[in-house]
């Protein structure tokens, strides 16, 4: 019965804990003959009947105490049953709705008593008691496992004499046979069954949809799968559910009924939960009546469907006839072997053949499941993979500073990306992906192409160089480009042979071996491959060969190998990069070769595809820096003279991938390589104006290089090419250009000349992050400019920078707080922002993740807040907006600590704000931060100090938290504007005596000096000058006075001539 | 470990060997001056390939190797055997049914024997042959029945020799069946069971490696650069 029950009988998957019994014909089949058995039990085996089960069989019944008459002590909720064991324990109870039966007497009764509801209660016991056997004859006796099971049994039984073990023995052999019985029952039963497969659910679909779309003729407005992945059975329902049968899900939009989403499965059709609401996943429980087919299905659904259907039957039913007259027949096949196993052999081997015909069945469809998890976590991986991706690049531009840059990475990973989509899986974990790919090939049904490719690979391992070169250049005929073949070279060993080939010194045969190896090495499993099988040593030894066609076949495979990290390696370790590098030098053509061979290329190809695996290689950092030593620069600039697109692609490409490098760029602008980038970008080939755009915009990082490109004319080509918006990758290349190439005002000029500024304005709408980052880096530099803000505001710019800071792109935030903090510098462009409620999208970005996204809100909030006229009354309404800012001195970032001072600093002029940060602790905090040697961060940290000494006993807190030493030392720094703050907050705080005395003693900074140094800052001066009299005064009056003890009277007499002195500061200056 | 390809035994000591070993073609030239320019004069107006003092080294070699190759006869020009000692230690050569095959296509008047003119043109297509008379050469080479057609059983025995590694010979002969219809579904485009010049000129095209399909029949650039240095050295190194 156990088998029976986890083998036969369909159970629905939702539940984890109490499953339940789907009601299908089999299942009721099996609950019947189990009734029968039992109720039988106690006529047929009145002696077994009153053995006492080990544990009671439970469950919920819904039978009513009244139910119960003789033989029965009936209570209100409560019933009794007379007979008991030998404790004295009745073997049947009842609490509502709990029953609790413990022997077969029992049981056969109660079913007698259901009556008309012993088929539901039949059920509720089944389910609730999910091993009967372990129950009834304890844990023993389960240990039923298919053949062994008897024998097991009889073990048990034989041990012990007495008869109760007599009668034990004999229930476990009847409830084995009734199990047998179940099987057989239930296999017979389903080949009863009309079972659906693959094929001809799929035929239906295919013939379904023939005869769908839209007017009043078809049958069905449309059907479409779910899923799109096609499993190598033909299911496309997920492998957990290919177990219970299930072949594919449908959704079907007939013409008066709404969309039915609907479940093949082998058992039938039938409508199942829907699509839920989590995207992709459909509810598979059952929620209808299973058809015997879709047709049949929808006949009954729609009425529509049937009528329609109807009229076409009979033209349908010949279509179909004559579309698939191939397909029918097997199906009847194999439907046949099964009935004829059924009704041929005995009972004994039709049993196991049901449980092997099972279990072989569950193995196959569980194999696929392995590759398609694969493929989900595929996807998934590559999703996660892009986030090392990208980190990997943020390093870099991270050591170098400027908050700009991720900028540039990000569209560094896009090129990256788009020219060998799965160069992003060079790590090491991708590999994994590999094997249960493998696996779903094994399993797939074997094309033609397989074995043909097999019979070549064996005249390549078997054949002297005329079979070789017949079988290769066979090979070549196929559709290598089709992972089919690629795959089917690999397995048959065919990888090897090809590669070993090139190991000899037959020039035709490694001719025809390149030129396959070369196709296929486009496939990223087979490019493992070769690297696996040592592939790149040889091609890399080829390069040396005297025959071009080889250097350039050997090359060209490189440059499709060469697209992850390791291959790129091993192409540098063997030496690759200086011979790549050689290649390009086509200038000489050696003596040697004075006679032209038939198989021979041009100079002009070998240097192409040298640059071309240079392209590939130049994508690792290490690589990069070899070819320049190999001195791969200076023959890279005299290729770029050339006027062949196809050579100057990748010539481009190479340049721009490693104008990344700082000494790249040096040696870009020494070999005046910009004016042909220039050039070139006035080319007619998109690809290559994207590479040039690209190349610049890595090197316009430098300003002579900006300037060069104004030179040479290229920020008007720029300017026009922003025009053409459908070529998405070229459109960021040439905004990144445009971004970089603002960083100069002459050149910010220019653009404005051009009318850039309104295009770029007009690009802030519907374009890819890429785009947008670069659009937004370039408004940010142009902003700069007074006219160019007007310009922008005007255009109507600032809605949509303001509907960008809701985004998630770090890059794209970095420059889009940059280019409104820029804005907001004009108070017009202000009100917009503000109206917009752009200030708190500002502050929300404070949370951000990202130290780059907070430190540049930060610095944009600083405008905002100087030019908004409630300043005060914003920042206030903004719920726990000011303790945000003060936690964030907390942070360990420079830039950010910078600039949340200078926000501190402007939130700090409102009075009341300044009471409200106080209170949140940013004088402790500030203080902190003194003992710093960062010029920004010290500037920016003095003003804020400055400005918060304006509230209550701050001045007094600063000199507690030993704040005002360290700012003392800040007159040291070489930087005029960290002067200048600093003398302002000195002079704040020494209106505290304490201070002055501190002051004082770190007095390394002598009057002389300080007049030396703020010679040219009339403000400052005054107000050291100042307060340097009050510190000399404070420290002589101190020291005639007792020691340690500041007297009160001096500091009131202090306080009032700074006072007077800082309101003669004002009126200087005011003056 | 076998790479899949019949190791092919090159004796580069010894084809080199073989060249220098003739005498001094100057010296042993028992042919006066007015005739060598009259024969060099009417070789050079057919063989566009090689310049006149190409030629007449040429000339120079033929004799000195005819000379070498048999001295008890007239001095008529190679036989088949010389001609083949000549294909196999100088070009490296080594299949004989093909080294035939080559002899008797350089042997255009069909006597057995191969002529100073037959020499020089011969060696004009081996050395300096367009891709047009290579491709020509090569067909003429394959096709020996002389009906233009490279028939399958043609193919059949030229690549009968081309699997190891075979069992049995039953088994082989099944593989090269195989290949032969490998190669004929290739080549014979219009699809009458044998290759004829334009399916061999299309293939080829299309695929250069398929110049040699059946076989070696071209010395490789590597020997004829050596020859050329060696047959050549006299005018080169007087250029000097």
């Amino acid at each position: 019965m156990g088998v029976a029950l986890t083998r036969s009988a369909q159970w629905t998957a939702a539940g984890y804990g109490t499953r339940t019994l789907e009601i299908t014909p089999l299942n009721e089949a099996i609950l019947k003959e189990i009734m029968m058995f039992v109720e039988s039990f106690i006529y047929k085996y009145p002696q077994e009947a009153r053995y006492v089960f080990v544990e009671p069989l439970e469950w919920k019944t819904d039978l009513d105490p009244s139910a119960f008459e003789s033989g029965y002590i009936v209570g209100e909720t409560t019933v009794k049953s007379e007979e008991v064991d030998e404790n004295g324990q009745p073997l049947l109870f009842l609490s509502v709705p709990h029953i609790k039966i413990r022997n077969f007497g029992q049981l056969s009764r109660f079913l007698l008593i259901a009556k008309d509801t012993k088929l539901k209660e039949a059920q509720a016991c089944v389910e609730a008691n999910r091993d009967p056997v372990a129950k009834i004859l304890g844990l023993d006796y389960n240990t039923m496992k298919e053949d062994t099971s008897t024998v097991n049994i009889l073990d048990k039984v034989t041990k012990g004499e007495d008869s109760e073990n007599e009668i034990k023995m004999k229930i476990a052999r009847l409830l084995s046979q009734l199990d047998l019985h179940l099987l057989n029952h239930s296999l017979k039963h389903i080949s009863l069954e009309i079972s659906l497969n693959p094929t001809s659910v799929k035929n239906d679909i295919e013939m379904l949809k023939n005869f769908s779309g839209k007017g009043e003729q078809t049958v069905l407005e449309s059907i479409s799968y779910t899923s799109d992945y096609e499993f190598s059975n033909g299911c496309r329902a997920p492998p957990w559910r290919q177990i219970h049968g299930e072949i594919c899900y449908v959704l079907v939009k007939p013409h008066d009924v709404e969309t039915l989403c609907i479940t093949c499965s082998a058992e039938g059709v039938f409508l199942n939960g829907g699509k839920t609401d989590n995207e992709g996943e459909i509810n598979y429980e059952r929620k209808g009546e299973i058809y015997k087919d879709l047709v049949t299905f929808l006949k009954e659904k729609s009425e529509k469907f049937s009528e329609n259907m109807s009229k076409q039957e009979k033209r349908f039913s010949n279509k179909k006839e004559k579309k698939e007259p191939t397909n029918d027949p097997p199906e009847k096949e194999e439907a046949a072997p099964v009935q004829k196993a059924i009704t041929g052999s005995g009972k004994r081997t039709l049993e196991k053949n049901q449980i092997n015909f099972g279990k072989s069945q569950m193995t196959k469809r569980l194999e696929p499941s392995l590759s398609w998890k694969a493929t989900v976590r595929f996807k998934e991986y590559r999703s996660l993979l892009r986030d090392p991706q990208e980190e990997k690049h943020r390093r870099r531009p991270e050591r170098s500073g400027p908050p700009v840059k991720p900028g540039r990475a990000q569209l560094v990973r896009k090129s990256t990306e788009k020219i060998e989509e799965i160069v992003s899986e060079s790590s090491s974990e991708s590999e994994e992906d590999e094997e249960p790919l493998d696996r779903q090939e094994a399993n797939a049904d074997l094309p033609s192409e397989y074995w043909q490719i097999q019979k070549l690979v064996k005249y390549l391992k078997g054949g002297n160089q005329t079979a070789t070169v017949i079988a290769l250049c066979s090979m070549k005929d196929f559709n290598l480009a089709q992972e089919t073949c690629q795959l089917a070279i690999r397995d048959v060993g065919g990888l090897e042979v090809l590669i070993n080939l090139l190991d000899t010194d037959e020039v035709k045969c490694k001719i025809g071996s390149l030129k396959i190896l070369k196709e296929i090495s486009h496939n990223p499993q087979i490019r493992r491959n070769i690297v696996d099988l040592g592939g790149l040593p040889v091609m890399v030894n080829t390069l040396d060969s005297p025959h071009k066609s080889l250097k350039c076949l050997a090359a060209e495979t490189i440059a499709n190998v060469a697209k992850f990290r390791r291959a790129r390696q091993a192409v540098r370790r063997y030496g690759g990069i200086t011979k790549l590098v050689a290649l390009l030098d086509c200038g000489k053509s050696s003596a040697e070769l004075a006679q032209s061979s038939l198989y021979d290329a041009r100079d002009v190809e070998v240097a192409r595809c040298g640059a071309l695996a240079l392209w590939s290689c130049s994508k690792s950092y290490t690589n990069k820096e070899a070819i320049r030593k190999a001195g791969g620069i200076p023959l890279l600039a005299r290729l770029l003279k050339t006027s062949h697109e196809n050579m100057l692609i990748p010539v481009v490409g190479t340049l721009q991938e490693c104008a990344s490098e700082e000494n790249y760029r040096a040696a870009i602008k020494a070999e005046r390589i910009i004016e042909n980038l220039v050039k070139n970008l006035n080319s007619e080939n998109e690809q290559l104006q994207e590479h040039c755009a690209m190349a610049i915009y890595q090197c316009a990082e430098d300003k002579e290089t900006r300037d060069l490109v104004r030179l040479h004319g290229g920020l008007k080509r720029l300017a026009s090419l922003l025009d053409n918006t459908d070529n998405k990758e070229r459109l960021a290349a040439v905004t990144g250009a445009i971004w970089k190439c603002s960083i100069s005002k002459e050149n910010v000029t220019k653009f404005r000349e051009y009318k850039a500024i309104e295009t770029l304005v007009g690009l802030l709408t519907d374009q890819p992050e890429e785009v947008l980052v670069n659009v937004v880096g370039a408004l940010g530099e142009c902003c700069q400019d007074y006219e160019n803000r007007v310009l922008v505001r005007k255009c109507g710019g600032i809605p949509p920078l303001v509907n960008l800071l809701v985004g998630v792109n770090q890059a794209l935030l970095v420059n889009v707080t940059k280019a409104i903090g820029a804005c907001a510098v004009e108070p017009e462009s202000m009100m917009i922002i503000d109206r917009l409620d752009g200030v708190r999208l500002l502050w929300s970005l404070l949370k951000n993740p990202h130290p780059e996204v907070k430190a540049s809100a930060a610095w944009a909030l600083c405008p905002c807040i100087q030019n908004t006229k409630d300043a005060g009354e914003m920042v206030r309404s903004f719920v726990g907006g000011l303790e945000l800012v003060v936690n964030l001195l907390k942070s360990d970032n420079k830039e950010v600590l910078a600039s949340v001072c200078a926000a501190i600093t402007n939130i700090a002029k409102d009075q009341e704000n300044l009471a409200v940060i106080t209170d949140r602790g940013v004088v402790p905090l500030l203080s902190k931060l003194a003992n710093t040697n960062n010029d920004k961060l010290r500037r920016h940290l003095a003003e804020a100090i400055s400005h918060c000494c304006m509230w209550g006993r701050n001045r007094v807190a600063f000199g507690e938290y030993k704040a005002v030493a360290p700012l003392v030392h800040y007159l040291k720094s070489d930087d005029p504007n960290v002067h200048r703050a600093t003398a302002q907050a000195l002079y704040q705080l020494s209106e505290d005596a304490d201070n002055c005395v501190t002051i004082h003693e770190n007095g390394a900074v002598k009057r002389r000096k300080m007049e030396n140094l703020f010679e040219n800052c009339h403000l400052c001066q005054r107000k050291v000058e100042t307060h340097l009299r009050c510190v000399a005064r404070s420290a002589r009056d101190r020291s005639g006075s007792a020691a340690g003890v500041m007297p009160h009277g001096l500091h009131r007499w202090k306080c009032s001539v700074c006072t007077v002195t800082r309101r003669g500061s004002k009126d200087a200056s005011s003056q | 470990m076998n790479y899949g390809i019949s190791d092919n035994p090159r004796h580069v000591g010894l084809e080199l060997g073989y060249l220098r070993t003739l005498q001094c073609v100057e010296a042993t030239l028992d042919m006066d001056q007015k005739t060598l320019k009259k024969l060099v004069e009417s070789i050079s107006n057919t063989v566009k390939n090689f310049k006149k003092s190409e030629v007449e080294c040429l000339i120079r070699l033929f004799h000195s190797l005819v000379e070498r190759a048999n001295v008890r006869l007239n001095n008529l020009g190679l036989d088949r055997n010389a001609f083949r000692a000549i294909l196999h230690s100088v070009f490296g050569m080594t299949d004989d049914m093909l080294m035939n095959r080559v002899f008797f296509v350089f042997d255009k008047d069909h006597d057995n024997c191969i002529n100073v003119k037959e020499w020089v043109k011969g060696l004009s297509v081996f050395l300096r042959g367009t891709f047009e008379e290579k491709l020509k050469f090569c067909f003429e080479v394959y096709y020996l029945n002389g009906d233009g057609y490279i028939s399958r059983e043609e193919i059949f025995d030229m690549l009968k020799n081309s699997l190891h590694q075979q069992s049995s010979e039953e088994e082989n002969d099944e593989g090269i069946k195989e290949l032969v219809d490998i190669t004929l579904k290739k080549m014979d485009y219009d699809n009458d069971g044998k290759i004829s010049f334009a399916d061999f000129e299309k293939a080829v095209r299309e695929e250069r490696l398929l110049l040699e399909a059946f076989g070696p029949c071209l010395p490789e650039a590597k020997n004829c650069i050596d020859f050329e240095a060696l047959a050549f050295r006299h005018i080169l190194n007087s250029s000097f």
